[in-house]
């Protein structure tokens, strides 16, 4: 198809792709309600809206994974049904999800056959592959296994997959969540030529200055409905994010008069070997947290963050206990539930399966961390109604919405499953808080509550320490800022040395070079 | 047209207890197709297998009398289950509780020994039994061999080690050759409730099981390890439990529940050790356990239905002389429709009827 032409043959006198009126229920939930949306040919249009606003809704719907329940969908002023995302995919419209499906064992050809029509052969498409990666300088070996990817080059398969479609609408659901700004900047280069080619770009975000950067056109969901269309250029941040929100959302305020204490959390020369061979070997990891302050951790995912997470919570197990103190006290031996009872707490980067049991209700949920210190196991017996009043508890501290009191962790919304994981240990008032990807693929309002939260635990004598991809994130709340690279972590900067620049190529491994000491260092700066 | 499974958002409580009633009554109508190929009257037969045993005082005794080692082992396994640990061997270790227990039995055979025999007995045999499933365990841990091969091939090892003990030094020499040992003394005898009647106190045991286990599953803190484990390993690491720990726990429980199950078996309605101790009680728990939903009452009103379906087999050999192997051929197709009924708690079944039409396109 690329052979053809890059350029799509669309009529641009009239919408690619037309809404009109689409509502869908859920039982009594109303998703959708009368939403009318207008896609153009050669057109980044930004899909906005918090979590629970609709957005996933009307692209399922676009994509015809699900039936809308009113209204229909116009295809260059043709009315459409779809039954299916194989038939939107035989118009034209292809899509990018925000969690991967990929095979990890499978190589990266393999996991884009296993998505296309089965006339083509598996030679073609590899070289087919090949030669679009390289087109859109979206670099991928099709002959790479794919757990040996980071993310980026995953979600390039996701891109390449869709484009080998040639597709008229390209639909992409929060694709730079899990970029660093260069590989962002990269996305948008590639996303501009797709715009140049005549292909419509429908772009799902919560990132404001990123929309404002790049789209043409915003459509603004909340609550089920349009609120607006607009030309995000010609809006503020602020004025978007009203729209968004419904009101203003608070700045996240800065607690001023924190005092820093005491080392808190101590990483002392920190090494480890990975526990399976295709992870990363940390080296020399060191760092001090102190009471009241909040250090971030930058670093494009892949780099060792998993394996420090491991080793900070307990998961994984340092031979030399000192190399993690724990409010003065050697921690790196302990288990994960003696480090909580020292008064440490963690919340780790994926929601469903790590920090909760996707199919346990929200109080066993809570049982999950809480059993070590938290007074709900007596004697070996499970104190239920202290579960529950701890769910009670957070549900209420952190506006935690759900159907019921107690329903399995897997139905609530990303947000709102975050929020109660990050409420559920802060409001055990811990010593020492480390916590991974904190706002991960969550709106804007529950990323501010979070954002807040740690802020304000900080100001009450916590040491933080936020490992992060988010820059942004890390600017708002972070005093200092360490990036890790290969496994080893760059001494920290202050908030004001730590430009989007600096981290962005200490993230890159570049101009990381220290004068050689003992160990010869090659890539990145001791602490 | 086309059928789809569509994942549920919630598990539904409904579906999960229907589950294995749709299973049981899959599996009656094709034993009924199977007994019509057979050229017996269907209804005829599953009368006999299911409504018969029921009407008599010996039946309902001898129902109470299988069903008793297979809930104790089945709820062991459960445990394992649950926490996605996979037990196969449940029939070895029944083996060597009864061989373990046995020993005492054969040593005081005779002797003026008192009461403490028995307990003693038990206890032995809930020692021998968790020991020996504690091979697999220790395998699975220690080198990553899969529990599920090694936990049943240990079978045929206990099985092959018992056969040489009643055919060599445990065999009774007033046995006329017999592979037996000596009947047991009765102080080394499980009790029965009536006098000259089958049911024993094993029965009693199973239900103190079957109680334990619920209140271990719903109210500890170490069944909702065991749960955690099972629904989300890397989220029960990070709670902090140890999944090795729960290897060797679940192992030994299952282990020690199999081999009590073994040596009220034998000091039991047997009397002795032999060969052929029992008619697959250890694989057929497998069965009881998934029917039960895992879930210690389900596991108790299953093992009365597996029960059942063992006397009725024996039954229908005698009355309708249909081969008594049906009976395994009954008890595999109802685990077959068991397990894929359990899908249905987790997906539901939609019929799509506009797939495959082209996409329309009107004016």
């Amino acid at each position: 198809m690329l052979e053809r032409s890059s350029q799509v043959d669309v009529p641009s006198r009239q919408p690619l792709l037309q809404a009109v009126g689409i509502s869908k229920r859920f039982g009594t939930l109303l998703a959708n309600d009368a939403i009318d949306l207008e896609l153009w040919p050669a057109e980044i249009h930004a899909l906005l809206g918090e979590n629970g606003a609709g957005k996933s809704t009307l692209v399922k719907i676009i994509y015809g994974l699900i039936q809308p329940s009113g209204g229909e969908l116009r295809w260059m002023g043709q009315k459409v049904e779809l039954n299916g995302p194989s038939q939107a995919r035989a118009l034209g419209i292809a899509m990018v999800l925000q969690h991967f499906s990929l095979f990890e064992n499978l190589t990266v050809a393999e996991n884009v056959v296993l998505g296309l029509p089965r006339s083509e052969s598996f030679f073609a498409v590899s070289a087919r592959l090949a030669e679009l990666s390289r087109a859109y300088g979206l670099p991928l070996d099709p002959k790479r296994e794919v757990w040996q990817l980071s993310v980026g080059e995953r979600q390039r398969i996701e891109i390449v997959r869709a484009l080998m479609q040639n597709p008229k609408l390209l639909i992409l659901d929060e694709p730079t969540s899990v970029l660093t700004p260069q590989e962002a900047d990269q996305l948008f280069v590639v996303l501009e030529r797709l715009k140049g080619e005549g292909r419509t770009i429908l772009y799902i975000s919560h990132k404001l200055d990123e929309v404002k950067r790049l789209c043409d056109t915003a459509t603004i969901l909340r609550a089920g409905k349009k609120v607006a269309t607009c030309d995000p250029r010609r809006e503020t941040a602020a004025s978007l994010a009203r729209m968004m929100v419904g009101a203003d959302i608070g700045e996240v305020k800065a607690v001023s008069g924190r005092g820093v204490s005491v080392p808190r959390l101590v990483i002392h020369k920190l090494s480890l070997e990975p526990d399976d061979p295709h992870g990363t070997h940390l080296e020399e990891v060191s760092l001090e947290v102190r009471g009241g302050e909040i250090v971030g951790i930058a670093g494009v995912s892949g780099n060792g963050q998993d394996e420090l997470f491991a080793a900070l919570s307990g998961e994984r197990l340092v031979e030399d206990a000192k190399s993690i103190l724990i409010d003065h006290r050697p921690a790196g031996s302990l288990s994960v539930t003696d480090r909580r009872r020292l008064g440490a707490a963690f919340v780790p980067e994926e929601r469903l399966g790590h920090g909760t049991a996707p199919r346990m209700k929200l109080s066993e949920n809570a049982l999950l961390t809480g059993h070590a210190a938290s007074g709900m196991v007596n004697k070996g017996f499970v104190n239920k109604p202290a579960t529950l009043a701890a769910v009670d508890r957070t549900t209420q501290a952190f506006d935690v919405r759900k159907a019921k009191r107690d329903p399995e962790a897997v139905s609530l919304s990303g947000g709102n499953l975050q929020k109660f994981i990050v409420g559920r240990e802060i409001l055990r008032e811990p010593g020492v808080l480390v916590v991974s990807q904190p706002t991960w693929g969550v709106d804007a309002g529950a990323a501010a509550t979070i954002r807040q939260a740690l802020i304000d635990l900080a100001a009450r004598g916590t040491a933080v320490l936020v490992v992060s991809q988010d820059l942004d994130e890390l600017a708002e709340i972070a005093d200092r800022i360490a990036v890790m690279f290969h496994g080893r972590l760059s001494a920290p900067l202050s908030a004001a040395e730590a430009t989007r620049e600096r981290l962005g190529l200490l993230m890159g491994g570049a101009n990381a070079e220290r004068p050689a000491d003992e160990h010869g260092a090659k890539h990145a700066v001791g602490a | 047209m086309q059928l789809v499974l569509e994942r549920r958002a919630e598990r539904s409580t409904a579906i999960a207890i229907a589950s294995p009633l749709i299973a049981v009554a899959l599996t009656l109508v094709t034993v009924g197709i199977l007994f019509a190929i057979m050229g017996k009257n269907p209804i005829a037969a599953l009368i006999v297998y299911f409504i018969d045993p029921l009407t008599d005082s010996y039946s309902l005794q001898e129902i109470a009398v299988k069903a008793t080692p297979l809930v104790m082992i089945a709820v062991g396994l459960s445990l394992c289950y649950i926490a996605n640990i996979w037990n196969i061997g449940a029939e070895g270790q029944f083996i060597v509780g009864a061989v373990c227990g046995s020993w005492l039995a054969v040593r005081t055979n005779g002797t003026d020994a008192g009461s403490w025999v028995l307990p003693v007995m038990l206890l032995l045999g809930a020692i021998g039994g968790a020991l020996y499933a504690l091979i697999p365990a220790l395998c699975r841990v220690r080198f990553g061999a899969s529990e599920i091969l090694t936990s049943l091939m240990l079978v045929y090892v206990a099985d092959l080690g018992m056969d040489y003990l009643v055919r060599g030094p445990w065999r009774d020499p007033k046995g006329l050759n017999f592979p037996t040992t000596a009947e047991f003394d009765p102080v080394a005898t499980v009790p029965t409730f009536i006098e000259g009647g089958r049911m024993h106190g094993g029965a009693v045991i199973a239900l103190v099981v079957v109680m334990l286990a619920t209140v271990l599953l719903g109210r500890m803190i170490m069944g909702f390890e065991i749960r955690l484990v099972g629904a989300a390993p890397r989220a029960a690491r990070f709670s902090g439990f140890n999944s090795d720990n729960l290897v060797y726990l679940t192992f030994a429980v299952s282990g020690a529940l199999a081999g009590l199950a073994g040596i009220i078996e034998v000091a039991g309605p047997v009397g002795h050790l032999q060969p052929n101790i029992s008619p697959g009680y250890g694989f057929t728990a497998i069965i009881v356990a998934f029917l039960g939903r895992l879930n210690p009452i389900g596991i108790l009103i299953a093992g009365l239905f597996l029960a059942l379906t063992f006397i009725g087999g024996e039954e229908a050999q005698i009355s309708m002389k249909v081969p008594l192997d049906l009976t395994k051929v009954f008890q595999g197709i109802l685990l077959f429709y068991v397990l894929a009924c359990d899908s249905l708690i987790i997906y539901r079944i939609r019929l799509l009827r506009t797939v495959r039409k082209p996409v329309h396109a009107h004016g």
